[in-house]
């Protein structure tokens, strides 16, 4: 561990308040970071994703408004993730005046502080895509293995409040997966003792992520064994299980994704330490792992963590066309898939059918869910793994196709034959 | 029992040994507002973290945890201090944060799990050096 972390001249004269009080006070915040992770300097940042908007009590709110206060702005273009409403819904979130009024001051202060309220968690999806090789300061841990894996750009996995600073700064912390050796994959998941049936199958990525955590911790894993032409939700659902269930902000798709066209790339030419052939129990055992539920009563489906893309969407209306649904469906997105939706006319096909969507935010960082009884059904491993905590609610996994059959008969039906 | 542990955040403490049976995710894992596990399955569901020394075998989920750990701070329902086995900067930059906004703060070291005990008590003295008593 580092006790001095270098700055340069610029930066020495940012922490003495050259660029005002705001921009010292972030870069104090990024400097004892870089403190905490072991890192001798900083580096320049290009972009950030701020998951700054989750209102979790009082203190996070006056954060962003002192922030504020001092004058800060940001240095670098940053979008946002999920706040706590639903901006275009009001209705669909609950919760008492006092969360609603301090919700909104917090989205205020990040607004004003420069931020894109682009409010989701799948910002790669929404148009911002850093390029391979990018240094950025991302949070929200899904968007964080999104932005290292798919994308090949270069972030750690920054917390709440470190985001927003080094995005005021334009520095991060220069360590952990802003540098190239430590990208390296030290673990080898081999997935080629399932049946191609499964690897194909979307339902399976969500299990995979939940393995992943598991297995890996925070380590970084090249994966064997993916079909080449794996889709990108498919690719958004791993590592959201991954960063769900472990710290996993990175890992490599051998053949798919940027840093591994070959197993040795990933590996930067070194020997793995750990290699694991899958076997079918261990994936049964992950999909078991995310529901709870003890019997078919259904309260109500959650879609979209990461939020829904507009593939997704459109895989939703094509497997509920003619179905209407029972129990409310909630389909969490953003601002960028409605919009796309509505022109379409699909939107108002899909709550015609009961689909509830939910804008801005999603179910289990706000009280959205009203149902008390039967389980939380979804296709996400993160909401699986966030549901009961969040909502009270039982959870249960299954495929999209799953949900859909379930939410229209009122009780869980699950399609096994995959798994088997 | 005296440990001499890394210090990542400065201070001192004491209180009542808990230790976690498995790593928590603070965001979706401890309420902020009782501070409170909350995070299902979980050996440790429903144990209270205010005043403890809060032991962690791991480090886990979600990049809110920051600030789940401002909160408990702000709202007087933090552990008393936290010792962390790896450094988990998400977690400990709550607690920068809050020296930042003028909240109380705690002590945050980095050691082994093992040697402590749920139920014992442990004395965080200035300079890294743990006291644990049964």
């Amino acid at each position: 561990m580092s006790a001095n972390v270098s700055l340069t001249r610029a930066e020495q004269a940012m922490l003495e308040g050259a660029q005002g009080p705001g921009a010292a006070m972030a870069l104090r915040i990024v400097a004892e970071g870089a403190r905490l992770l072991g890192a001798e300097r900083l580096v320049p940042v290009t972009s950030a994703h701020i998951d700054g908007c989750l209102y979790h009590g009082d203190s996070g709110v006056f954060f962003a408004e002192r922030l504020l206060e001092l004058g800060a702005r940001l240095a670098v273009p940053a979008t946002l993730n999920v706040g706590s409403l639903d901006l275009l819904h009001p209705e669909v979130v609950q919760g008492d005046d006092h969360h609603r009024a301090m919700s909104r001051r917090l989205m205020d202060a990040h607004l004003a502080l420069g931020c894109v309220p682009s409010w989701t968690c799948a910002p790669y999806q929404a148009g911002h895509r850093p390029e391979r090789g990018e240094q950025v300061a991302w949070g929200e841990s899904n968007a964080v293995a999104f932005v290292n894996s798919v994308l090949g750009a270069r972030s750690n996995r920054y917390g709440d409040f470190l985001d927003l600073c080094c995005a005021i700064a334009g520095r991060a912390p220069y360590c952990g997966l802003h540098v190239t050796e430590n990208r390296r994959a030290t673990l080898v998941l081999d997935l080629s003792g399932l049946k191609p049936g499964l690897r194909a199958s979307d339902t399976f990525y969500p299990v995979l992520g939940a393995l992943l955590g598991r297995l890996a911790g925070d380590a970084v894993a090249a994966i064997l064994g993916v079909p080449e032409d794996i889709g990108e939700d498919a690719l958004k659902a791993l590592g959201a299980g991954a960063a769900a269930k472990g710290a996993v902000g990175l890992f490599h798709v051998v053949g798919v994704t940027p840093e591994a066209p070959s197993l040795e790339a990933a590996l930067q030419g070194r020997r793995p330490e750990r290699s694991i052939e899958v076997t079918p129990e261990q994936v049964r055992a992950a999909r078991d792992g995310l529901s709870s539920a003890r019997d078919e009563a259904l309260g109500c489906i959650a879609l979209g963590s990461p939020h829904f893309s507009y593939e997704e969407c459109q895989d939703l209306a094509r497997l509920s066309a003619g179905r209407r649904f029972s129990v409310p469906v909630y389909v969490c997105t953003g601002r960028h898939v409605t919009e796309r939706l509505a022109a379409e006319g699909l939107e108002a096909a899909l709550e015609a059918r009961g689909v509830t969507f939910v804008v801005d935010t999603c179910v289990v960082v706000t009280p959205i869910v009203r149902q008390v009884s039967g389980a939380l059904m979804t296709n996400s491993a993160k909401f699986a793994h966030y549901g009961r905590p969040n909502t009270g609610l039982e959870t249960v996994y299954g495929s999209l196709a799953d949900c859909v059959a379930s939410a229209e008969a009122g009780r869980v039906l699950r399609d096994e034959s995959v798994w088997q | 029992m005296r440990l001499a542990a890394e210090t990542l955040i400065e201070g001192t403490a004491e209180g009542e040994v808990l230790k976690l049976a498995a790593p928590v995710s603070f965001w979706g894992g401890v309420d902020p507002a009782t501070g409170r596990i909350t995070a299902y399955p979980h050996p440790d569901h429903g144990a209270a973290l205010a005043g403890k020394v809060l032991v962690l075998p791991g480090t886990m989920g979600s990049s809110g945890s920051s600030a789940v750990m401002l909160e408990l701070l702000y709202a007087g329902c933090a552990p008393a201090a936290l010792v962390l086995p790896e450094t988990d900067a998400i977690l400990v930059l709550g607690v920068v944060v809050a020296r930042e906004m003028g909240y109380p703060t705690i002590p945050v070291l980095r050691a082994p799990a093992a040697p402590f005990d749920t139920g014992t008590r442990a004395r965080i003295a200035p300079g890294g050096e743990i006291v644990v008593s049964d």
